[in-house]
């Protein structure tokens, strides 16, 4: 029994050890994103509070946490309580799987970057049970379009995780990283990564791809009705979420904690800062994208998806699976 | 071991319970979301026994891609409606025999299988599968699916494509008068071929419609 008390124990610590960290640096990519918005169209951004304005999400969600709690009387209540839980457990349930060094991580699973995929999958259904509980057009339209959006992305970005694995021949996240020493794969799979940077922005409602929540058209999509800490719970889970895809992107192309050279400077920083740096490059690139480009036309991101990514993905897996069987260089022979 | 078949219990309660709500539950969307607690609790009971690729796929598979579309369809047809007018009419009735039929067959097959399982062991030592435990199950699944069991795979394959094809037969339908965005007509527009410079004549003006 005693036994099973210090596992629990245990396990509680790594866990909390791994959570604290990512909702902290999730407050603070909130800051980051704004400020990076704001000097790419030349403003200050959020700079009152705290030394650069950094402590600006602290005190949005005290705010937020002050703020009343409204439950629109039509709504079905439980299920539009259920709704932000939802987005925000799977947000940080993801983090489970992600090696930040050899052996730094909670869960080394075999299958870890389908139980990734999985729990991405999972995520539409906060959004849609947001928006049908909510029992309003602008939620319901707003909630249906993420759902097709994300539902669409993850095809092509279940044929990007095969490009990657048919060069790994393992599913385990911390091999995928390690088969990466001599080579990290965004070389050699470039337009992979291009495809995957574009697909994790649709995926996690990003601009150009903020459909769902087009404030010109449908005021806050599948936000619209919450309010208070059930409105802050949906964003912190959005913003977990693409912290959770970059640092994807970086196991699958940037050779998560592998330092790029290993020569003295580089490999004497400790692996969890290398993946960290890594998270925070792909990060920035989205929070440029937000800035810099406009919002798509829903019909032009239907066709993005289907007609242009799937088939260029699945010529690519042709490709690669093609050139490793004819030089031989297939993992496991 | 003690932990393991908590968990077993508490999962399989789960499920059943699950199950019998996804019947009970008067709102039908509350059904598919019981459904899909189903499924998840389902994909649970896999990776327990160590088949963590099918819990895995059962996730991405049925929760992520098929119960979105069920969904769906139960939130645009005011299903729930049509259930209440439905239960209240006579034609349930001409229902129940066939419901009754289904049921007694599955109940049959399902004896079979379970009857089979309880009192012939030996039945699963006479499958002829080769059970490697040094390997992940990944792996051995996809050294028996494409060997052994290629052409049943491919003809799955080809299964699901034909209903693919099918489906968007059906459901095509060519409609007029829609303007369609055509990228390369668009970037490959010159100046000369877009932009015409007219000299009206006062007083008379032109005919602009061609």
């Amino acid at each position: 029994m005693l036994d099973y008390l210090n596992i629990i124990f245990l396990e509680t610590y790594k866990i909390l050890f791994l959570l604290v960290p990512v909702l902290v640096s999730v407050a603070m990519i909130v800051w980051l994103d704004r400020r990076v918005w704001a000097f790419v169209q030349k403003r200050r951004g959020p700079n009152v509070v705290g030394p650069f304005g950094l402590f600006q999400s602290l005190a949005d969600a005290l705010k937020y946490l002050f703020k009343e709690i409204i439950i629109p009387a039509s709504a079905n209540k439980i299920i539009f309580i259920l709704a932000p839980v939802i987005t925000m457990t799977l947000a940080l349930i993801g983090w489970a799987v992600i090696p930040f060094g050899e052996n730094f991580v909670i869960a080394d699973i075999n299958v870890g970057i389908l139980y990734l995929f999985a729990i991405s999958s999972l995520s539409v259904y906060g959004i849609i049970m947001g928006g049908w509980a909510s029992n309003s057009k602008y939620p319901f339209l707003g909630s249906i379009r993420s759902a097709a959006q994300m539902v669409s992305y993850e095809v092509s970005i279940g044929v990007i995780i095969i490009n990657v694995l048919l060069c790994v021949g393992s599913l385990n996240l911390k091999d995928i990283v390690l088969a990466q020493e001599n080579m990290w794969f965004v070389i050699p799979l470039f337009p992979m990564f291009v495809i995957f940077f574009i697909s994790a922005l649709a995926e996690t409602n990003r601009p150009p791809f903020d459909l769902p929540e087009a404030e010109a058209e449908l005021v806050a999509g599948y936000q619209t009705e919450y309010s208070g800490m059930m409105y802050a719970m949906f964003w912190l889970g959005e913003y977990a979420n693409i912290l959770l895809m970059c640092a994807l992107g970086s196991i699958l192309f940037l050779g998560g904690w592998l330092a790029p050279i290993e020569i003295f400077p580089f490999n004497f920083i400790p692996d969890f800062i290398w993946l960290i740096f890594k998270i925070l490059f792909l990060f920035i690139l989205f929070a440029i994208v937000k800035a810099i480009v406009p919002r798509y036309r829903y019909d032009q991101l239907m066709k993005l998806g289907w007609k242009i990514f799937l088939p260029m993905s699945l010529i690519w897996v042709v490709i690669t699976a093609s050139y490793l069987f004819y030089f031989n260089l297939l993992p496991g022979n | 071991m003690l932990a393991h078949t908590l968990f077993f219990y508490i999962f399989s309660f789960i499920a059943i319970s699950s199950a019998i709500m996804v019947t009970a539950s008067k709102n039908t969307v509350h059904s598919v979301l019981f459904l899909i607690l189903d499924f998840i609790t389902i994909s649970c009971l896999f990776i327990m026994i160590g088949a963590e690729f099918l819990g895995m796929i059962m996730l991405i598979v049925y929760v992520g891609a098929v119960a979105v579309l069920f969904l769906f369809v139960v939130m645009m047809l005011n299903v729930a409606q049509q259930k209440k007018e439905w239960f209240s009419s006579n034609d349930s009735s001409k229902h129940i025999p066939v419901g009754v039929l289904i049921s007694i067959i599955i109940f049959f097959e399902l004896t079979v299988v379970i009857g089979g399982w309880r009192y012939k062991p030996d039945i699963v030592s006479s499958m002829s599968l080769p059970l490697n435990t040094d390997i992940t199950n990944t792996h051995s699944i996809g050294k028996i699916l494409y060997t052994d069991y290629i052409h049943l795979f491919q003809l799955s394959g080809m299964i699901l494509l034909v209903a693919m094809i099918g489906a968007i037969v059906l459901t095509f339908r060519e409609r007029s008068g829609l303007k369609r965005q055509s990228y390369f007509a668009q970037i490959s527009r010159e100046r000369s071929d877009s932009v015409e410079l007219i000299d009206v004549p006062s007083k008379k003006g032109v005919d602009i419609d061609d």
